[in-house]
């Protein structure tokens, strides 16, 4: 792999989750999308207690990021990822709330 | 208590309790929570691993269960990823979903 293809490591991890999440929307018709605002308040005041944990987590050096498999922004000592890693993560964990919802309403159907 | 160890802990006792109490949303109690949260933590093990087998984060010996030492299972580690990751998950999907069926019935019920 390139040295330049390293460097996306971890933005590659992102991608894939939203790449196996994203289609749950359309198969299973859902509307989270077209919920901007609940999704937005749902997602941010939860990321901000987690990236604050995050961040004193990492000034007290219980973890690190490998500067070669990130991209070179950092924001308050942490990689974009990071930030980006508490909007994907509940994305995909609402969207797949959201279609097992479907499915178990479609079975309790007769 | 290794303190990522403690404040994961603290996080998913946290999470539920916000479920529960706090938000009544009561999500731990039903089955689409369950039956959503075991097809996440399939892809969280393999999103981790990922994570933390390469190396792309990595632990303090001081601040986990293990050692530090990066191996697939066992010293503290599943998937590579230490055993605190999957609280750490945990929690964070909880308190998103808690959160989002929480708003969810505060903009139906205003309208």
């Amino acid at each position: 792999m390139g040295a330049g293809w390293k460097h996306a490591s971890y933005a590659a991890m992102l991608a894939f989750v939203l790449i196996g999440t994203l289609p749950l929307h359309r198969y299973y018709r859902l509307s989270v999308l077209r919920q901007p605002l609940r999704l937005f308040l749902a997602i941010v005041p939860v990321a901000m207690l987690f990236v604050a944990w995050d961040l004193v987590a990492t000034a007290a050096g219980q973890w690190r990021f490998d500067p070669a498999q990130t991209l070179a922004v950092r924001l308050w000592g942490l990689p974009l990822e990071e930030y980006a890693f508490f909007v994907v993560i509940p994305l995909a964990g609402i969207l797949t709330f959201e279609a097992v919802t479907v499915v178990w309403s479609r079975r309790r159907a007769p | 208590m290794s303190s990522y160890t403690a404040a994961a802990t603290v996080a998913v006792l946290a999470a539920i309790l916000a479920d529960l109490i706090v938000l009544r949303t009561a999500l731990v109690r039903s089955r689409v929570w369950w039956t959503a949260y075991a097809i996440i933590v399939v892809f969280q093990l393999i999103t981790n691993g990922w994570l933390t087998g390469r190396g792309i984060v990595r632990y303090s010996d001081d601040a986990i269960l293990g050692s530090g030492r990066i191996v697939f299972a066992g010293d503290g580690r599943l998937a590579y990823a230490p055993v605190e990751d999957l609280a750490f998950g945990f929690a964070l999907v909880l308190l998103s979903c808690a959160a989002w069926v929480w708003i969810g019935a505060r903009i139906r019920s205003t309208h």
